[in-house]
């Protein structure tokens, strides 16, 4: 049974003329357990809005998301709360640290929601990216390639099924891009979870060995106008 | 649990990331709350102290006029004396087979501020204070004989103005005159004792010998209504004797409603203020409205405080709305950003009313000193009080009320939206 499968999934938005922009209209997609999968778009291709989608984050207009065989659209906004905090990891190309804790806080406050803050456990995570010796630093006291580090220990301190990264070295020189690519296909790899990473930057692409171009699985990667869709918030 | 401890960790760092209107708005609300608690509690203190009555005087005599003014004279040193008796009326009085002591005061001399208090060796004996104790003189000192110019004073007379056993005074013509001021009298006082502190009034007293005060230079005597002045060496007849006011302790109460029916109704030259305790109570009912008014300034000000909780956490809510988005992103629920905040609000009423206490410590302690060092009253700021629970309580359940809103606002953050950054 694969680990992630999507089908018919369809996410609208209306623009500020008051047209409504189809996003998303993916007919189907699957990522299997521990499969790491690498997926081509460009800046407004909706890569974002599938992440949160399968994230839970955004509720589709139609279609499915089945994680480990859940239905997203079957859940309360709650359990689908609940269902990110234990099963899924978030890399955002932003690192989106909470600037007011510490590097050590920002790890175990991602496990508090799911199975629980295990300060030696994110003690580990962080010492094994290099980072021991700056768990009580906070986000401004980082580098930026630190600061990345610590938001992909946050991403896997709750030992998820799946990992979602979005341009996650974007913000990177391509020296250290690659090198925190690689650590966060190692760690995906060592603790069995599956990773799905969108980039528009060939260099990541080329490390993998599945790569989805977006444009392919979603045929309103163009941007279709459609008169009357569901509508929602922005397009990210 | 594990949850709770989270949300104790998102507050502090947030209460910390915002130290400075975090620190204005427990300021503002310790404020508050001192306000609440000095409000309640140092006004019934005041009353209590005021009116329990630490001295055991169940009435006061003294010339026809306003019993108030009778009692603040007479009790607690303020006020002016509304005139005087014939020593006979005193006599009759002090006879009466109900009465328990009769003690004479004659007042109109002061020493730097303090009330010099003509009186009969009696005070030592008969007036008791606080558990019953009587005035008892430091170790070693003793009381004033009636046929010398010898002192005994308070224990506050003596720590301020330095007088000791030994020294002498020379006591000024009228009350409430300074060391500068005034007709200073040529007899010359020795001090002979120093009474131990009592926490009453008695503190602030000067005795001297009650002859003293009618052999005073320029004091005249109007017993019998024609002006006497008293010769040295020569005893003064009863007749032209006067005392300013008469403490009275009773038997049975039955004796206090009899002479005061005998004094107030039938007489016409005397007042008897009984019982002491209702006139002062009486004083306090008269000024209740003005507790009123502070108890409503305390509200008002509580609710300010409230008001400045919210301000100061909703004036935060656009620049933390991605800080929401993140912990959204990362598991947490609505309720637990929404608790966050009601937690925090709370924290901060908390906080404040922690704070709160100490300043109203602090407050009630320099009331109380004001209060003791101009009356003589002691006031105990530190005695229970519900309103110690009831205000912190309230003021956290009041802060937590005012979260709701920001609160609300955490609660609807958007998370797709806010999970990239605003320029």
């Amino acid at each position: 049974m694969a680990l992630l499968e999507l089908r018919d999934l369809k996410k609208s938005y209306r623009a500020p003329d008051g047209t409504v922009q189809v996003v998303l209209d993916v007919p189907e997609f699957t990522l299997g357990a521990s499969e790491q999968v690498a997926m081509a778009g460009s800046s407004g291709s909706g890569k974002t809005t599938l992440l949160n989608a399968i994230a839970g984050i955004l509720t589709p207009d139609s279609g499915s998301i089945r994680l480990e065989g859940t239905d997203l659209a079957q859940l309360s906004e709650s359990q689908r709360d609940a269902l990110r905090a234990a099963t899924i990891g978030y890399v955002f190309q932003t690192f989106n640290l909470l600037q007011g804790y510490t590097a050590l806080e920002n790890v175990t406050l991602g496990m508090a929601f799911g199975p629980g803050p295990d300060r030696a456990f994110a003690s580990e995570l962080l010492a094994r990216l290099g980072l021991g010796d700056r768990l009580d630093y906070r986000p401004r006291q980082l580098s930026v390639g630190q600061q990345q580090r610590v938001a992909l220990a946050r991403a896997l301190a709750n030992r998820p099924r799946l990992v979602l990264a979005d341009e996650p070295t974007g913000n990177l020189d391509p020296v250290r891009a690659l090198e925190a690519l690689d650590m966060l296909r190692e760690l995906c790899g060592e603790h069995g979870a599956a990773l799905l990473l969108v980039s528009h930057d060939r260099s990541i692409l080329d490390r993998f060995e599945r790569v989805v171009d977006l444009a392919q699985i979603n045929r309103a990667a163009a941007g279709a106008v459609v008169a009357g869709a569901t509508v929602g918030g922005n397009a990210s | 649990m594990k949850l709770f401890g989270t949300l104790l960790l998102m507050v502090r760092r947030s209460l910390r990331q915002h130290a400075l209107s975090t620190a204005v708005t427990v300021a503002s609300t310790a404020l508050a709350i001192a306000l609440v608690m000095a409000v309640f509690n140092v006004s019934q203190q005041a009353e209590r102290s005021f009116t329990a009555g630490d001295l055991d005087v169940e009435a006061v005599l003294g010339a026809r006029g306003s019993e108030v003014q009778l009692v603040l004279n007479s009790i607690y040193h303020l006020e002016t004396s509304p005139g005087n008796l014939p020593w006979s009326l005193y006599r009759e009085v002090a006879e009466d087979p109900g009465v328990r002591f009769a003690i004479p005061y004659a007042v109109g001399d002061s020493y730097r501020t303090f009330r010099v208090v003509g009186t009969t060796t009696d005070v030592f004996r008969d007036l008791r204070f606080g558990d019953g104790s009587t005035l008892a003189v430091r170790r070693g000192h003793q009381i004033f004989d009636p046929r010398n110019r010898e002192a005994v004073i308070g224990s506050t007379v003596a720590e301020r103005t330095g007088l000791k056993r030994g020294d002498s005074f020379n006591p000024t013509h009228g009350v409430g005159v300074g060391a500068d001021g005034g007709v200073v009298h040529d007899e010359r006082y020795l001090v002979v004792g120093v009474l131990e502190p009592t926490g009453t009034p008695l503190d602030r007293v000067l005795w001297i010998p009650i002859e003293g005060i009618f052999r005073m230079g320029g004091h005249k005597l109007r017993g019998t209504g024609e002006e006497f002045e008293a010769e040295a060496g020569v005893d003064i007849p009863d007749e032209h004797k006067e005392v300013s006011a008469v403490l009275l302790g009773f038997r049975n109460r039955s004796t206090g409603f009899r002479l005061s029916q005998l004094i107030n109704r039938q007489g016409k030259i005397a007042t008897l203020a009984y019982p002491v305790q209702a006139v002062m109570g009486d004083i306090f009912n008269k000024l209740g409205w003005v507790n009123r008014v502070l108890e409503v300034i305390a509200y008002l000000v509580v609710a300010v405080a409230a008001g400045s909780i919210l301000a100061s956490i909703y004036n935060t809510m656009n620049e933390r709305r991605r800080e929401f988005a993140i912990l959204r992103a990362l598991g947490a629920r609505r309720s637990t950003v929404f608790g966050a905040i009601v937690l925090e609000a709370g924290a901060i009423a908390g906080l404040g009313s922690l704070v709160g206490l100490v300043v109203y410590l602090a407050i009630g302690m320099a009331v109380a000193e004001i209060v003791r060092s101009r009356t003589g009253v002691h006031l105990n700021v530190l005695a229970w009080h519900p309103i110690f629970v009831a205000a912190p309580l309230g003021m956290v359940a009041l802060g937590a009320a005012s979260g709701l809103l920001p609160a609300l606002k955490a609660y609807k953050t958007d998370v797709a939206e806010n999970l990239v950054p605003q320029s």
